[in-house]
């Protein structure tokens, strides 16, 4: 079984101690990704899986970093694991690659990745760094799909890409909100979020 | 430099030539023992340059083995994506086929001096297909227009971009947008090349130019598709006047 650090590890950064919600990181990102439901989903995932990845290496070689050079070493491996992502989905899943463009480029800029390398990675055993990563991507994930569902259901009308408010509605008067598109939407729904969040904890707390 | 000095109850660490008597965490006396240092030490330039120089071979290395592996399959898919593209502009259905081989049945590719040409051939009739590429909002912005024969009515068309916003610029790509340019000139009644304006809806085109709506909300992606088409075709402006010298 998984010891408590490592579940810790894994569970921390879904709720207490959520990335974006709590630690306000990867904000950025979670705004130009989140006006569809798909890009938000394959960033979450790609996210996910990157930073796994390189907490695993940092991990592997954290004793062998000098200190001095150390950001720059962990930024090294982040860039060379996003670069592989992206050779390897433009390979075998050009549509997708075609889709995300510039936004697997952007990974390498999430402060999320950074964090955890500077914060945990370097201090921890590989397992731990491995859940720690996987438990922050999905903190990450989480986000931008409840942002990413708000924004396309109310923005566009539709999930995926497929009709969701019924044409019957649009006649009635109905429209989408253009608000929904434009970038400072993402914010006040993470504000919102955030809100939510802080107030239920809260209640917990006491 | 200093010499170190390590308590051997509580793992405090005195810096300095002599150890103190008695520790200042736990009041233990005599209780230090100089510090050893553990193999290579990690904080030497030496160390420093040699294992960034290191790391960077490795990186390196790893990459271009990456990318040389994957570059046929990467360049095959391009290869696919501009075929699917081009079929896209003559409204060719390629759901149910083989692109590739659609596409080596119907489109011949020539060149007009630089320009890529691609010339098909569509239930008898020929239509010209020329390459179109601007800028948009956020990045590139480029496409494929089909011409009929006369050079001059608009069969099909269509657009790619980088990173246009998605729900509004990206919008140019669906089926909607690209509708509206079917059956447009681009030349004016006396066979002057004026291209199709794209503008917002309540304006007017000058005399003598065919218009379509831009897409509401997209206003920079429109105005980009509006320029491209103007720049892109005048580059075949040769192309298509020989044309229309030889129609008369």
């Amino acid at each position: 079984m998984l010891s408590k650090q490592t579940k810790e590890a894994f569970l921390g950064p879904l709720n207490a101690n959520n990335p974006v919600l709590v630690q306000i990181l990867g904000i950025c990102s979670a705004l130009a990704v989140t006006v569809q439901l798909k890009p938000a989903l394959v960033m979450g995932i790609s996210v996910t899986i990157i930073v796994a990845l390189a907490n695993v290496v940092i991990a592997l070689i954290r004793k062998s970093i000098p200190m001095r050079i150390r950001i720059i070493v962990q930024l090294v491996v982040v860039a060379a694991l996003v670069t592989i992502v992206s050779e390897i989905l433009k390979a075998f899943a050009y549509d997708v690659a075609m889709q995300l463009s510039v936004y697997i480029g952007l990974i390498i800029t999430n402060c999320i990745l950074m964090g955890r390398l500077e914060a945990f990675a370097m201090t921890n055993n590989v397992k731990d760094s491995l859940m720690d990563g996987l438990g922050n991507g999905f903190g990450y994930a989480m986000i931008l799909v409840i942002v990413a569902f708000v924004r396309e259901l109310f923005g566009s009308g539709k999930l995926l890409g497929y009709q969701i408010i019924p044409d019957s509605w649009y006649e009635a008067g109905y429209s989408n909100c253009g608000m929904m598109l434009m970038p400072a939407m993402a914010l006040v729904l993470v504000g919102c979020v955030i809100w939510a969040h802080r107030s239920i904890n809260d209640k917990e707390g006491k | 430099m200093a010499k170190q000095f390590v308590c051997k109850v509580c793992g405090y660490v005195h810096t300095g030539d002599q150890a103190p008597d008695v520790c200042p965490q736990c009041q233990q006396s005599n209780c230090f023992e100089p510090l050893k240092k553990k193999g290579l030490s990690t904080d030497s330039n030496v160390y420093t340059i040699t294992y960034a120089t290191i790391l960077v071979v490795i990186v390196a290395v790893m990459l271009a083995v990456v990318s040389q592996v994957l570059k046929p399959r990467q360049e095959a898919n391009q290869r696919l994506d501009v075929q699917k593209q081009i079929l896209t502009a003559l409204n060719v259905d390629y759901t149910n086929a083989d692109p590739a081989a659609l596409y080596d049945q119907i489109v011949e590719e020539q060149t007009f001096g630089e320009l890529p040409l691609y010339v098909a051939t569509i239930d008898g009739a020929t239509k010209y297909v020329l390459r179109l590429h601007g800028q948009g909002l956020w990045g590139g912005i480029w496409g494929y227009i089909a011409l009929d024969d006369d050079k001059n009515t608009i069969y099909g068309i269509n657009f790619g971009h980088e990173s246009e916003t998605p729900g509004l610029g990206a919008e140019i790509t669906t089926e909607n947008f690209r509708s509206r340019f079917f059956g447009k000139h681009i030349n004016d009644t006396k066979g002057e090349f004026r291209s199709v304006a794209v503008l917002k809806s309540g304006k007017v085109a000058p005399e003598g130019q065919e218009q379509v709506d831009a897409w509401a909300g997209a206003t920079i992606t429109s105005t980009g598709v509006n320029d491209m088409l103007l720049n892109s075709l005048s580059e075949y402006t040769d192309f298509l006047r020989k044309e229309v010298n030889n129609a008369e």
